[in-house]
């Protein structure tokens, strides 16, 4: 398990975990569960696309997910958000499924695309992968107090000169960079699960926002890092494990709410 | 003139058995789906839609390592996720939202597993992309008839609910008031969003279900705010998105010379395109899109 290849095996999913639950801690707060859903489904025809086109997979992911954003925010405009999130990602997913039936090994591609799966991590393929998370950590640090206010109340935020619709369109890209690095290893269904299980958890463990934001790093590191062992020791998909732990973190943290109040 | 018609539909479409299934049982999922995604966008239920698909995809997954059919699988796992949303029901938005999504991710977990045991022990390679994308050419004519008691359940189930469901979708206080039992509505309402569910997911596969349930109804519900109408109306882009997508799935093959696209791909297209060409007319009418009058349906009740 701990054998020279899966070191950077271990180190890649460590960063993506943190970042996850980070960048989560907002999918919380602005309740865009549905969004956060989306994202990864949309952009995971990029895989496919450049495995067709013969380019390196992140540049596919990265387009596919920015053409997701673009999806959600511009249809978003005009009618209403839920059903532009859920059209946007239905075209990408229909995109998907004629790239598929392109590429020559279907079945084993849909299957680690859609849920995951631990593979070896080269140094090459591990240097984007720390770059973009900087870049998607730093983003929120740099805006986390105007996200925070925009997010618990977008009128207060634009009456303080913080407009909400730019803020929406950074978020969804902060996401879509997160949710771009954590998709191969974890697979598009489950990028997901770590977007939200760990930080609602953590949300009603603390009040205070930055301490959230920690425990739901540590969080979602926890469950990935349980993860991988689990499905090195099972063969089984890792996917099973992030939905279910993520799952269990959810509800212990409703369950420890529920005592407080009942006592 | 014939050349006109053979270059449109090419040989054979109307005697391939493979397409006769795919359009009938295609066209009954694209109607239920219609009729139900109304409700379902006035709501404002979309990722509740989309959720009881993704968790139903165990159930189909599952069926495939019982040797089932997979249309009772789907019923199956979507049926006992609507009682649940039902059951843990919360009533702020967001937090709804979480619940959906928590869930969600242990259901696709789930499916995931199943998935991977197809593999292992069955080797049917193909389950991942037949429960995920569907594949409509290749479903047996021996799930027409389950398929549509399913559907004509569904439609009749929608008939008598209609009156109180409407009122209690659009003026949720008004319909208590006027004793409507709103949970029950509400829980006969996601059950029956299951079967439809499980329908569009035999067809399109799991995670594009929602394209047959949100789109035609979010198309119809710019076109017109009556909600009669807006369910005609879907029903029948739902039906002409999915016969399309079949006869245009259909003739690439012959186009692509044996390489045709996926039925699924070119549906949600057609569906897609529809929503966008929809919405150009103007801004003001889209803003209005998807809310109802309460005191018109008040006048009807």
């Amino acid at each position: 398990m701990f054998s020279s290849f899966m070191i950077n095996t271990w180190i890649a999913a460590t960063i993506i975990a943190a970042v996850a639950g980070v960048v989560s801690f907002f999918v919380v707060i602005r309740g865009s569960a549905f969004a956060a859903h989306a994202l990864p489904l949309g952009t995971f025809p990029g895989a496919a696309a450049a495995s067709v086109l013969g380019i390196n997979p992140l540049i596919g992911l990265l387009v596919f997910s920015g053409l997701g954003v673009i999806g959600i925010s511009q249809l978003g405009r005009g009618g209403r958000h839920e059903i532009a999130t859920a059209l946007s990602f239905v075209m990408l997913l229909g995109l998907g499924a004629l790239f598929l039936s392109m590429t020559t090994e279907y079945f084993q591609t849909v299957y680690s695309l859609l849920f995951g799966e631990v593979l070896g991590v080269s140094n090459s393929e591990l240097v984007p992968v720390i770059m973009i998370s900087v870049v998607s950590v730093a983003l929120t640090a740099m805006l986390f107090r105007q996200l925070l206010l925009s997010s618990v109340s977008p009128e207060l935020g634009e009456a303080r000169g913080i407009p909400a619709r730019r803020m929406e369109l950074l978020f969804l890209s902060i996401l879509a960079l997160a949710t771009a690095v954590a998709l191969p290893v974890v697979g598009a269904l489950l990028v997901f699960s770590l977007m939200v299980g760990p930080a609602s958890a953590a949300r009603s463990l603390t009040n205070r926002p930055s301490h959230a934001m920690l425990l739901s790093a540590g969080l979602s590191v926890m469950t990935v890092w349980i993860s991988i062992a689990l499905s090195f020791a099972s063969d089984w998909p890792i996917g099973f494990f992030v939905g279910g732990l993520s799952a269990t973190a959810y509800g212990a943290g409703r369950s420890v709410t529920w005592a407080r109040g009942a006592r | 003139m014939t050349s006109l018609v053979s270059v449109v539909f090419e040989p054979g479409f109307f005697t391939s058995e493979p397409v006769r299934v795919a359009a009938m049982i295609g066209g009954g999922a694209a109607i239920v789906s219609g009729v139900l995604g109304v409700f379902t966008v006035i709501r404002g239920q979309s990722f509740a839609g989309h959720a009881l698909a993704d968790v139903s995809s165990a159930g189909g997954a599952a069926a495939f390592l019982f040797g089932i059919n997979p249309l009772l699988g789907f019923l199956i796992m979507g049926v006992t996720a609507a009682c649940g949303m039902e059951l843990v029901r919360v009533h702020r938005a967001r937090e709804r939202d979480l619940v959906t999504g928590v869930v969600t991710g242990a259901g696709l977990g789930l499916a995931a597993l199943f998935l991977y045991w197809d593999v292992t022990s069955t080797s049917t390679t193909g389950a991942a992309v037949t429960v995920m994308f569907g594949s409509m050419f290749a479903i047996p004519a021996s799930t027409i008839p389950l398929a549509l008691v399913v559907g004509f359940g569904a439609l009749l189930a929608i008939a008598l609910l209609f009156r109180p469901l409407l009122l209690s979708t659009v003026a949720p206080e008004l319909a208590a008031v006027r004793g409507v039992p709103v949970r029950l509505v509400s829980l006969s309402y996601l059950i029956v969003l299951a079967l439809a569910v499980a329908l569009a997911a035999i067809t399109v596969g799991a995670i594009l279900a929602t394209a047959l349930l949100i789109g035609p109804a979010a198309i119809a519900l710019r076109v017109t705010k009556r909600p009669g109408t807006a369910i005609l109306l879907a029903a029948v882009i739902g039906v002409a998105a999915t016969l399309g997508g079949i006869l245009i799935a259909y003739d690439s093959y012959v186009w692509m010379s044996g390489h045709g696209w996926p039925v699924s791909f070119c549906i949600v297209t057609f569906i897609f395109l529809a929503y966008i060409v929809a919405g150009a007319p103007g801004r003001r009418q889209v803003r209005a899109a998807g809310r109802i009058d309460p005191r018109r349906v008040q006048r009807t009740w």
